[in-house]
């Protein structure tokens, strides 16, 4: 009876969004408020009906009611209650489902905090809404549907893939389609002005803070993804340049560039056609990947569902949305004023210089991606294109951006002095060339590309934090006033200064965990030991355990200090889950500083040996630490007082807000 | 979902292999280091051709398996890295390149980033000339700066 009720609300979830999409437009061009009030109230009542029929759907997995199709495939009555929750997501149907919950909340918010917004906007803004969760609702009855009965309900489920069987499952698809989903409110917008015709103060002052908030998502939800493989996969690879994870990679590169254009646009109204592009085309890659994982167009064990009704699809609605956004700018985007002048050394222009980086990196993460489909397909000859291009092609795209970050917070608005910017850099400068310099020093037969590239993670760092005492006078003033100066600071400039800062943390790591990380492929016997990264490894003995459906054989080992003291144990494990009969390798990690021993079991050898493959992971965990830094960046920069006006999380400061609303910095 | 996803091809493979080995076994290694090295490094650029976008190197495969003994036998006979990897490309085509070669069905993928990067710079430069020029004014003189700071000063002194 759930189930049904559930199924309904969906359907019912459908007529709202049909209302929703086309009433307030009609609204808007007629200028009538009674239509245009219709919005909000639809999608708040669209949010409303995904929320009950994503409950009904949960219902089902927490209660394993095995009468339904999706519940039976993917999951067991005795899997422990989380993955009984996060299992909803863990197939093509429950997270579609995710999907559309998640773009209805989005709508509810812009309907409930978007009071103060031009009605013509808002009521254009939730239309387009509607229109994406219109289609996506008929592509999830239509094909994918969750709440298919089955007769009669079998005994037992199937179980959830082992390797979803993982706190990363709860934690990694929410955020990641929070970010694409969260770009869908920017597209939103981007039409809504195409639409009207202009665009205005209210219209920048909005689009920022979703396109902050989906990018910290997006952020986070690719970090928690890159740290989920490197200890699930059993080999401590961070980053593939796989197809579907260049799918969530472009839609974060043009999300960066939006973020930043969006920044002249807020404060010098110069870039509106531009931003308005960028707003488009982030989303339009978040529909790509959507379509990517989903479609089987790559040909790769790594599609999701490979249902051709689906992909034909979501190609469809690709295609549709795409084309029509790209049609509407090519028709509309003229009519938009172009604003402020600058000159090319100046704020601006150093953000500009952003999104021509920027944007050829997601071109050629984009083209990299497509090309072996394309090539196939149009002459029949097939191709790799993998990590070994994407790092010959990025890299020098990213150094020379890199190199420019710590430089754009520096300049002035309109127009810049870069020879005063780069004197306040004079200690970032020398301070990276020491650190590369004693890295080349004490890393004997350190690779000089490695220690340039921590010299560049060093200069990021301390650019970023030039800019924030360059602000507070530090040095200028007296100390006194140097903390005042400094407290008073705007929250977006700290949080410039963080994300910029976790950039550099982020770019250690990688140059270390890529230079100096070493590896060992070995047999051992239980007491053998084995000398890893400054530590002595030693294999004390193996063990069987039995857990929520599954057997492992465990490994323990000791890690032994110089003196030969026991530092810490690590066990490593391979489990074989029943249900399925699946293995799974379970990695043995162990954290030291920002470095991590890192120990795979492998096979029983012929003589009791067992296969083992140890690896010192150094400073591995600064990639994700720094990501997180850049994410809390977007976070404190939301906090700032000048975005509450439209940011959604701050519902009672708002009205305190209302005075000040002009840019104050 | 992504890194689910390549998660699930893992699955499949060690499912398909009938017993799960972790790439590299101790007992395929090479005694002498530099040619293990070596091995290491042409094998992060040959894909492994039945697991989509996976390297040989850090593959489990049967197929893997194969290919990673049959460089290390071509490097043994005394072959440059070159010769091994042209070698491979002979018997299994073009595909197991993971970094395709540049020639003219690949052009358009190795001159894109160039292009739109060209493309992006001159329509920059092209903006700046037409539109920058209108931005005048002169840096602040000196006495102007100094006023600047008093009412700088005087605004700190307030705010305290």
């Amino acid at each position: 009876m759930i189930i049904e009720l559930g199924h309904f609300a969906l359907i019912l979830a459908l007529a709202t969004t049909l209302i929703q999409a086309t009433l307030p437009l009609l609204g808007a061009r007629r200028r009538d408020a009674a239509l245009m009030n219709v919005g909000p109230v639809a999608a708040v009542g669209t949010f409303a009906l995904i929320a009950a029929s994503f409950a009904a759907l949960t219902s089902a997995y927490v209660r394993s009611d095995f009468s339904v199709l999706n519940v039976w495939q993917n999951s067991h009555s005795m899997m422990p209650l989380l993955y009984k929750f996060t299992g909803v997501w863990g197939n093509h149907e429950g997270s579609m489902m995710l999907w559309v919950l998640i773009l209805a909340f989005f709508g509810a918010l812009v309907a409930v905090f978007g009071r103060n917004l031009p009605h013509t906007l808002r009521a254009n803004v939730l239309a387009v809404q509607g229109w994406i969760a219109c289609a996506f609702l008929i592509f999830v009855l239509l094909t994918s549907n969750p709440f298919i009965r089955l007769y009669p309900a079998p005994l037992e489920g199937q179980d959830l893939n082992p390797i979803l069987q993982d706190f990363g499952l709860a934690v990694h698809p929410p955020m990641l389609y929070l970010g694409y989903v969260g770009f869908s409110i920017t597209f939103s917008f981007a039409i809504a002005a195409l639409i009207d015709g202009r665009i205005d103060a209210a219209w920048a002052r909005w689009v920022r803070p979703w396109a902050l908030a989906a990018w910290t998502f997006l952020t986070l939800g690719i970090a928690m993804g890159s740290y989920w493989s490197y200890y699930e996969l059993g080999w401590g690879g961070w980053w593939f340049w796989d197809p579907v994870e260049n799918a969530s990679f472009m839609p974060w590169l043009a999300g960066t560039a939006l973020l930043h254009s969006a920044l002249v646009m807020e404060k010098r109204e110069a870039l509106k056609i531009w931003t308005v592009l960028l707003a488009i085309l982030t989303f339009s890659l978040s529909l790509l990947g959507t379509f990517l994982v989903r479609s089987g167009v790559l040909t790769s064990v790594h599609a999701f569902a490979t249902d051709p009704r689906r992909g034909v699809f979501i190609l469809g609605i690709l295609i549709l949305f795409i084309g029509g956004a790209f049609a509407l700018f090519a028709w509309r985007a003229p009519t938009l004023r172009q604003g402020g002048l600058f000159s090319p050394i100046s704020r601006e222009g150093a953000l500009v210089l952003n999104n021509l980086f920027l944007t050829t990196a997601t071109a050629t993460v984009l083209v990299g991606t497509l090309y072996p489909l394309a090539l196939e397909a149009l002459t029949g000859e097939k191709i790799s294109v993998g990590p070994p291009f994407f790092n010959l092609t990025f890299a020098p795209l990213i150094v020379p951006l890199f190199v420019a970050v710590p430089f754009g917070p520096l300049l002035a608005w309109k127009r810049g002095d870069l020879l005063a910017a780069a004197e306040r850099l004079y200690f970032a400068m020398g301070a990276a060339l020491l650190v590369a310099l004693a890295v080349v020093y004490f890393a004997t037969g350190a690779p000089v590309l490695a220690a340039l590239g921590i010299g560049l993670g060093v200069y990021l760092m301390i650019g970023a934090l030039a800019d924030l005492a360059m602000r507070s006078g530090l040095g200028r003033i007296d100390a006194g006033k140097t903390w005042h100066r400094f407290k008073g600071l705007p929250r977006s400039v700290f949080g410039t200064t963080l994300a910029h800062f976790g950039l550099g943390v982020s770019l250690i790591g990688i140059v270390c965990a890529t230079a100096f990380s070493t590896e060992m492929i070995t047999t051992m016997k239980p007491g053998d030991v084995k000398a890893v990264g400054g530590y002595e490894v030693r294999f004390d003995g193996m063990r069987s355990e039995t857990g929520g459906g599954y057997r492992a054989d465990v490994a323990t080992f000791s890690a032994l200090d110089g003196a030969g003291r026991v530092v810490s144990t690590v066990s490593s494990a391979k489990r074989f889950y029943f249900a399925r009969q699946q293995p799974t390798t379970e990695a043995g990690i162990r954290t030291f500083g920002f470095s991590q021993l890192y120990i795979s079991l492998g096979d029983p050898e012929d003589g009791g040996g067992r296969v083992v493959r140890l690896w010192w992971k150094s400073q591995v965990v600064m990639i994700w630490l720094g990501a997180v830094i850049m994410a809390a960046g977007g976070v404190v920069s939301l906090s700032d007082r000048r975005l509450r006006i439209g940011a959604p999380a701050r519902r009672r400061s708002r009205t305190l807000a209302r005075p000040v609303a002009e840019p104050g910095e | 979902m992504r890194r689910v996803l390549a998660l699930l091809a893992l699955v499949a493979l060690l499912a398909a292999t009938l017993s799960p080995a972790l790439a590299v076994n101790p007992d395929e290694m090479l005694k002498n280091p530099t040619l293990e090295k070596r091995a290491r490094v042409i094998s992060a650029q040959l894909r492994c051709l039945v697991c989509q976008n996976e390297s040989i190197d850090v593959s489990d495969a049967a197929l893997a398996k194969d290919i990673r003994l049959l460089v290390r036998r071509r490097l043994v006979k005394g072959e440059t890295n070159k010769q091994v990897i042209d070698y491979i490309v002979s018997r299994y085509g073009e595909f197991v390149l993971l970094k395709p070669r540049f020639e003219t069905k690949t052009l358009l993928l190795w001159g894109t980033p160039v292009f739109i990067f060209l493309c992006g710079a001159g329509a920059m430069f092209v903006y700046s000339r037409k539109r920058g020029g209108g931005v005048g004014g002169r840096p602040l003189s000196a006495e102007e700066e100094a006023a600047l700071s008093a009412i700088l000063e005087r605004a700190d002194k307030r705010s305290e």
